[in-house]
């Protein structure tokens, strides 16, 4: 093998045929995070988190969890600190106070080695062809510019992209140009993704598309992600778990479990009880905490359940525990 | 309507889109389409380039203006055939080797002070004040004392036009080096980017379109700088050909000379703008198609 990953986690499997030579401890210890006893291996665990901007409270004491392989969504309010989040548990920033863990390790280049973020906005390269651009990751690895492309061509038939190839990001549209984007996250084989407002600017038809796309895709190839959204419905189809942050400072508000049931299509499973439930839960959740004044909530705020506020809710989709 | 219009159309072209719609009929058309277009370009300032000379060739005439005065275009032309050999030939030859290499070494110097300075926050606030300073020094001033430093050589010329050309490249790759979306970087570097995977790959392509603005700029100041290190001291050179027609009253020649330090200055400045087409082509491409 010509090159070698340089973080510590060798690229995933399935998407990268180079990835069986990587060096044996990474490769055997990756395994072990991934392998059968991924239901109970953490992935990432945020412990009394607090983070300040200058003289801003972003985020204030926030304790998160997400069981490896598995899915959780942050919704909240603009300026509630989702994206904060996502920097500290990325490794790119330190929180002032608390703990972030991902995959046991907590020192930030440990962390940056296994996350993989990608913004709102697609932040393509626009002198880079499609396939150029999902393939940067494997060149800023030390791949060799063509070894680097033929490897990624064959995942975007499987992603959707097939005859976008060779296209600029100019010449795609926004919601082809966000597959790319994903495509170069995934790419980079991280255990870890970290999606911030993946399809916020997208517009409603292309935002739908998008997250079915998503679903089904995360659904194929799981990885451990923590999606950051405002978009209620979004979080409910695709995370496994919904975590409500109140606004200014962010402090987790409400857990919500999430356990759609199979249907055929997205119109069907949006008409589901269950889901309209979920999505009535988080809706609650959202408007209390807009209700109340900031301060009257003591900061334990750990755990705080939703009450049911309509008949016709699951109360078996909640839960007060945080991880299923 | 027998064909609609494609939405690629510029809205500057929308004058003649009946001429348009058709040449759009077929797709023979449609691949000849640039280059009618690249011909209809030149032939306005050809049109203005001719009805001016015919103009100032007249009124020579007409007017009888002396020749030392205000020579006829005619009177040009023939200077600049007749003393090709004996003179401008070389003088061109020696006015383009200082400009050309004059011009590579600001581009060579230029960029690695850009970067230079992009890497090391110490050395940019260090080094970047006295860079604003070396362009206060005025190059009238300096040239003459540069002849008398290294004498009436080439290299006096090479160190003016360097001078001259240097600080828009430094100036306009330092700016577009530092434009580049914050998130963008921070993203790569979850990507396994590193300082120099960043600068390689996203700062140093995002740099090039102002890197060719900084280019086109200092083309145009390269043949200037090379004439005023030419009229402090030289024994060739375009410069030094207008320094000894001028008080022989050989205007002629002087107009001549003029027109070939023009010419050297637009093939210059074509070739920038022709190497900024192949590398930088995606920032000037337009939306084509949308899936």
């Amino acid at each position: 093998m010509a090159w070698r990953a340089r973080g510590k986690l060798a690229p995933r499997a399935p998407a990268l045929p180079a990835s069986s030579g990587a060096d044996g401890a990474a490769t055997d210890r990756a395994a072990a995070e991934r392998g059968d006893a991924r239901s109970a291996t953490t992935g990432i665990r945020l412990t009394g988190v607090t983070h300040r901007y200058v003289d801003v409270v972003a985020v204030e004491r926030v304790d998160l969890a997400v069981p490896s392989g598995r899915r959780l969504a942050v919704v909240g309010p603009s300026g509630c600190g989702k994206s904060t989040l996502l920097g500290l548990i990325s490794g790119l920033d330190e929180p002032d106070e608390g703990v972030v863990d991902v995959l046991g390790v907590t020192d930030p280049a440990g962390r940056l080695a296994r996350c993989a973020l990608m913004p709102q906005r697609d932040l393509l390269l626009p002198w880079r062809s499609a396939l150029a651009n999902a393939a940067v990751a494997l060149e800023n690895q030390g791949m060799p510019r063509r070894a680097a492309r033929s490897a990624v061509r064959p995942l975007f038939d499987r992603f959707g992209l097939a005859g976008s190839e060779d296209r600029r990001p100019r010449q795609l549209s926004g919601g082809m140009r966000q597959r790319v984007a994903f495509l170069r996250t995934f790419v980079a084989g991280k255990e870890v993704l970290l999606l911030d407002e993946p399809f916020g600017a997208l517009d409603a038809i292309s935002r739908a598309e998008a997250q079915d796309w998503l679903r089904a895709t995360l659904d194929a190839e799981p990885r451990t992600v923590l999606l950051v959204t405002h978009d209620v419905e979004e979080a409910v189809l695709l995370g496994h778990e919904v975590v409500v942050l109140t606004g200014r400072p962010g402090r987790v508000a409400a857990r919500i479990a999430v356990d759609l049931p199979v249907a055929g299509s997205r119109r069907e499973l949006l008409a589901t009880a269950e889901f309209v439930g979920l999505r009535d839960a988080v809706l609650a959740a959202l408007e209390q905490r807009a209700a109340e004044p900031p301060s009257a909530e003591p900061p334990s705020a750990v755990l705080s359940s939703v009450e049911p506020s309509s008949s016709d809710q699951q109360p078996s989709a909640l839960s007060e525990t945080g991880c299923p | 309507m027998p064909v609609t219009l494609r939405p690629a159309h510029r809205p500057s072209e929308s004058g003649d889109t009946d001429r348009r719609r058709v040449l759009d009929r077929g797709a023979a058309s449609r691949t000849l389409r640039p280059i009618s277009r690249r011909i209809r370009r030149w032939v306005p300032p050809a049109v203005v380039l001719v009805v001016l000379a015919v103009a100032w060739e007249l009124a020579t005439d007409v007017f009888g203006v002396e020749a030392y005065i205000l020579p006829a275009p005619s009177a040009v032309a023939h200077a600049l055939v007749d003393r090709w050999d004996s003179t401008l030939a070389s003088a061109t030859w020696a006015t383009l080797t200082e400009v050309v290499v004059g011009f590579a070494i600001a581009v060579g110097a230029g960029l690695l002070i850009a970067c230079g300075l992009h890497f090391s926050r110490v050395a940019r606030s260090a080094l970047y004040p006295w860079l604003i300073g070396s362009q206060t020094v005025p190059v009238v001033v300096i040239a003459p004392i540069l002849a008398i430093i290294f004498g009436y050589s080439l290299t006096p010329k090479l160190i003016l036009v360097a001078l001259l050309c240097f600080f828009p490249i430094v100036v306009a790759t330092l700016d577009g080096l530092s434009v580049v979306d914050d998130d963008l970087k921070r993203m790569m570097r979850t990507l396994y980017g590193t300082r120099w995977s960043i600068f390689l790959r996203v700062e140093f392509p995002a740099a090039l379109p102002s890197l060719f603005t900084g280019l086109r700029l200092s083309a145009a100041y390269a043949s200037t700088a090379a004439v005023f290190g030419e009229y402090s001291g030289s024994s060739d050179g375009l410069g030094h050909v207008m320094r000894q027609a001028v008080p022989q009253l050989q205007s002629a020649l002087v107009f001549a000379a003029i027109i070939l330090l023009s010419a050297m200055s637009i093939a210059l400045f074509i070739l920038v703008t022709a190497l900024e087409r192949v590398l930088v082509g995606w920032a000037h491409e337009r939306k084509s198609t949308t899936t």
